[in-house]
Order: structure tokens, then sequence, then C-alpha cells
């Protein structure tokens, strides 16, 4: 099914892509925003259905904003985009998988104007037993404490790099949970000079500091889970006392049921890439799309905002929407100016009275704003670097590739065998050929191969069905990711 | 749909509060686990929680695997392993 010719389309449902979207609809463009969840919120505004409730700072804020979004925009939730194509004349085509009670539905939107908001993950180390249940991610235990009222485990411990952990280690004690420990393998200061204090936010550290403290949680820096114990389930975990380059100096074994684990995010650019736009390296190396003042990528009528620019938390991301909004408006009103005709097409108003776009700048203020949260989350990434001596928690039988379950031993195999990069590596040893594309093994690898992880090349952003795609064909429309097709 | 409901896993019956995705249920009713992997066999239950990882896939109602930290709870949702 292929729906509209929407003057914008916003994937993602976070607070970057409903400031992008609210904003672009308050300027009279009409818009459509999807996103793979049941409920808009992205990570950080995750919230429980009904009442929606979360004690969040911001989240009341977020829910006016999701309220006057509704009234003027197209809301598309449990739909997940796979595909993005672009024609010869810049239309865009949005190819979502849909969930229709049970089965999965096709869905295609097509568009003049995209704004990518897809957030971003956690970043993983891979540490034998890693694999086994019990062992989350630190955003996983978050999300399902905010999302579904579930406290991860009775006996929690909390290890990475980052200040994210602090959150949710606090969440999970004030939930319930009895937090063992959390544990920064950066640092070596401690919570008193935590670099979230030096940063000026020495409140916010002071709070998750006296909240620990409250629950009786030890904070330790320089120490790191480097193996999961248990026969079917997580029953302990080895702590390390760590070098500054995360080598091992001494351990212990610490009993709980439950483990989250991250080191920093990843951010989502597949889409982006997909489409071609430029991909720069943030701070920690990660892979992100380059955008200009406005939030445009190098691709002509495709805007990127919030994590996918670079990981630097809710408030910038919510920023860059806002940025992006006014930029896409300006965009639009600038197409209106020049060619009437065109124009009565690009900004279709909602309503019959609704305002036709005009020109919109883009406010000193914000832009001041945004660059003064980018530096502080780039010194953020900074002070959490993750270390080389990682690798060295590793043994021979300890799964890199989680999926295709592949031992570290076979990626060393491979590496013998002449795979020099991350890339032949994955061809020889099949290390991120699995159901989640490397989005978990990818950055381990390319640490694995002494490179820099490289931006991830998906023809198709995310498994969809072969019944959804065959009913993809059966409505006329190509299921390549490259084509391109009449979105009319 | 604001009361709690119920679905089963293999027959035994898991309480889940309305907008609860199946893993958060199970998880929850501390189902850790549900599948095995192809090679090694070693049990596999939520990791990412976000639809990133794959590793929490799981049958419902005979349909084909899904990712069960995204997929909705209905009432009446049969799991099996
Ligand atoms: C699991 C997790 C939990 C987090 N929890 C917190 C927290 O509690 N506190 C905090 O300060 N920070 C948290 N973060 C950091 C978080 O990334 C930012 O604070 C903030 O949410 C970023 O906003 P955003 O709008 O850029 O992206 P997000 O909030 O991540 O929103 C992106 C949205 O895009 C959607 N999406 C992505 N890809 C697709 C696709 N292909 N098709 C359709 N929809 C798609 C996602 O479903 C998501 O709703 C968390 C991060 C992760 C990964
Ligand atoms: S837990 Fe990772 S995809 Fe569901």
């Amino acid at each position: 099914m292929l729906l509209g010719d929407w003057d914008l389309v916003v994937i993602g449902g976070g607070p970057a892509g409903v400031a992008g979207a609210l904003t672009a609809a308050l300027h009279g463009l009409r818009v459509a925003v999807v996103d793979a969840g049941a409920r808009l919120g992205g990570q950080y505004f995750r919230h429980r259905a009904a009442p929606p409730h979360s004690s969040t700072p911001g989240f009341g804020r977020f829910l006016g904003q999701v309220r006057a979004l509704r009234e003027r925009a197209e809301v598309l939730t449990e739909h997940q985009v796979w595909s993005v194509t672009r024609q010869v004349d810049g239309r865009l085509t949005v190819h979502c998988a849909a969930r229709d009670g049970g089965r999965e539905r096709p869905v295609a939107l097509g568009c003049r104007r995209l704004l990518i908001a897809t957030g971003a993950h956690d970043r993983v180390l891979p540490f034998p037993g890693w694999d086994l249940p019990g062992v989350l991610t630190a955003g996983g235990a978050q999300a399902l404490l905010k999302g579904h009222g579930v406290v991860a485990g009775s006996r929690v411990v909390v290890a990475g790099t980052g200040p994210f952990l602090l959150p949710v280690a606090v969440g999970l004690a004030e939930a319930g949970a009895r937090v063992a420990g959390v544990y920064e393998a950066g640092g070596g200061l401690g919570l008193a000079r935590h670099p979230l204090r030096a940063l000026g936010k020495a409140g916010e550290a002071a709070g998750y500091g006296v909240a620990l403290a409250r629950h009786g949680v030890p904070y330790r820096t320089r120490r790191a889970v480097i193996a999961a114990h248990g026969e079917h389930e997580l029953e302990a975990v080895t702590v390390a006392r760590l070098d500054r380059d995360w080598r091992v100096l001494g351990t212990r074994r610490v009993t709980c049921d439950t483990l989250a684990t991250g080191y920093g995010f990843i951010p989502q650019i597949e889409l982006g890439v997909q489409l071609g736009c430029d991909t720069r390296h943030d701070a920690d190396g990660s892979p992100i799309l380059a955008v200009d003042h406005g939030q445009r990528t190098s691709v002509p009528g495709v805007w990127a905002a919030g994590e996918p620019t670079g990981v630097g938390g809710w408030r910038l991301a919510e920023l860059e929407g806002r940025l992006a909004g006014l930029s896409i408006a300006a965009a639009a009103a600038a197409v209106a100016a020049t060619a009437p005709a065109v124009a009565a097409a690009a900004a279709v108003p909602t309503a019959a009275n609704a305002p036709v776009p005009v020109p919109v700048p883009v406010p000193s203020v914000l832009l001041r704003r945004r660059r003064s949260a980018r530096a502080f989350a780039a010194a953020l990434l900074e002070a959490y670097p993750v270390r080389s001596g990682w690798q060295g928690w590793l043994r021979d039988d300890t799964l890199v590739c989680r999926c295709e379950e592949v031992p570290l031993a076979r990626v060393r195999e491979a590496q013998e065998l002449g795979a020099t990069d991350a890339r032949s590596i994955k061809l020889l040893a099949r290390a991120g050929m699995g159901w989640c594309q490397g989005r978990i093994c990818g950055y381990p690898v390319a640490c694995l191969a002494g490179e820099p992880p490289a931006p991830p090349r998906r023809p198709v952003a995310q498994p969809i069905s072969l019944a959804a795609l065959a009913a993809f064909d059966e409505d006329g429309t190509r299921t390549e990711p490259h084509t391109t097709e009449d979105p009319a | 749909m604001t009361e709690p409901f119920q679905i089963t896993i293999d027959g035994h019956p898991v309480p889940v509060t309305p907008g609860q995705t199946i893993g958060a249920a199970l998880h929850a009713a501390g189902r850790r686990s549900w599948r095995t992997t192809r090679f090694g066999g070693r049990p596999r239950g939520l990791f990412c929680g976000i639809g990133v990882c794959f590793d929490c896939l799981i049958t419902v109602n005979g349909r084909p695997p899904e990712r069960a930290c995204l997929l909705p709870a209905r009432p009446g949702d049969e799991v099996t392993t």
C-alpha cells in the first residue's frame, strides 16, 4: 500500500523526531511520523501504556508536544522502516513493515523531504558468558523499567562505561532491585570527581551520588565485568580491577541474577547510508551522518537529527529536531516563493485554513545552544573512551558474534588466513552475517581488526518477512532497495 | 484494554499488564529464555530490549519467529518453545 505524498516523513518518534515533526507541522507542512515502537517517546521518553506515566524530567512537556502533533500530523506507530529509496527527481519512498494485529503488512510512504531521527542503540563489548540469559544491555534494562514497569532482576550488577550507567543503576535501585555495584571501567576518580562535575553538571552527578548512597550501592571506577557465569542463566560475574588500558589487575566474584552492561551508544544511521548521505566520525570514532547548521545531510531533501548525527542525549536531540523542523519549513517556503505551482504541491495544508509556509529564520539562540550542547557531548565522549585492554578479557571460545555463534578463535583464524580488515573477517568467519546484521558485533570486530568502525551498509535495514515482500510485489511496488519508483 | 490478562508459554499461564511486550511479560514472570541457538544450543532471551539484537526471537500463535521485545502481548497469545 502506498500512502500519500507527504511534505515530510519523519522516521523515529523520540525527542528529535517529535520536535522536528511538530515544528514542521506548525509551519503548515503535511507531516507523517513513523516509529517501530508501540508508543512515541523513543528511548528517553519511553513510558508505560495507560495511563501514560513517567517521572522522567521533561516528560510532561513531551506529552504536550505529542498531543499537538497528533492534531496536525499522521502518527504511524508499529511501523518499522526497512528501506528508503530516492528517485532522480528527488522524490523519496519510505518502505515500512507495519504490524497489523498479528501480521506484517507492507506500507510505503511517498514524500519530498525526510527527517532521519532513528536514535541509537547500546554499544556492548563481548566477554566470556555475555550471551547468558540475565545479561542485558544497560539500555535494555532501562527500557524494561520505563516501558513496562519490569525490574530487570532482583540482584543486579551495572557495568560498562559512561554517564548512562548512573541513571540505570539509580532507576533499578529505586524500583526495588538490590544493586550489588556499579562498575565503571573508565575514570579512576570516583563520583566525587565525576566528569559530569567538571562539565558543569555537578548537581546531576551529586543527585545520582546521593541516590546510590541512599540505597547502599557501591560505585567503583577502573572496574569491569570480564566474565559471566551460570548454567542456564546468570548466577555470578567476575569483576576485575583494571589498569588505565583496561588490562586486568585482579578479580573477584560477585553473585547476581542480572547484569546491565553498556559501553556508550552506537548511532543508527543505516537509512542515511542507504541513501548515500555523507558520514563522518564522532569524537568516539562512531560513524555518524554529517549535517550542516540546518541539520541537512549531503543528500538533497534528507535531514537528520538526534543521535544519528552524534550521541548527545535527549536535550540536544530535541534541539536538533527543532532546528531540522525550522530548516525543513524554510526549504518548503523557499520552494513556495520561487515556484508557485510546485509550492502548491510542496505545502498542501492539513486543513483548508492551515497557514501557507512563510520564510523561516533559524533563531541564532538555538544555534548557540546547540553549539554548547555539542561541545558538552563531545567532552563526555572523550571522558569515557573504550580502551583496548578489553580484548584480553576474551578466551578462544568466547562468542564474538552472538547470531552466527562465531568464537574469537574463528576470527583469529580468519585473520591468519589473510583477513586483515573487518569486512574480510566478516566474509571468512561469518561474524556479522546473522539476524542483527552486525549491529552488536560490528564494533568489537572492527576493534579486533584494528580499524575504526565503518558506516553500516545494510541494503535492507530490517529483516522483513517474505510474505510482506511478496505483498509489495502484488501492489506493484518493487522490492529492491535501490530502485526508483513513482510515489504518486 | 486496561485489565491485566494472560498469555501462555507451552501451556503455562503468564500474567500481562496491558501495554507490555511478550518479552517483558516473560522476563517479569522469571522466564528468561525461550529458544536455543542453532549450533551451540545455548539458551536465549532478552538482551538489547529494543529490537536490535534478535536474541529474543519467539514463536507466537504458530507464526514465524518475531522479536519478543517489540511484540505487544495480546490476550490469549500462545507462545511455543
Ligand atoms: C535502550 C536505550 C535506553 C536509553 N535510555 C535513556 C534514559 O533512560 N535516559 C537518557 O538520558 N538517555 C537514554 N538513552 C539515550 C538516548 O539515546 C537519548 O537520550 C535520546 O533518547 C535520544 O533521542 P533521539 O530522538 O535521538 O532518539 P530515540 O529516543 O532513540 O528515538 C529514536 C526512535 O526511532 C525509532 N526507530 C529507529 N529506527 C527505526 C526504523 N528503522 N523504523 C522505524 N522507527 C525506527 C525508534 O523506535 C525510536 O523510537 C537510551 C538509549 C538507548 C539505546
Ligand atoms: S532483545 Fe534484542 S531484539 Fe529483542
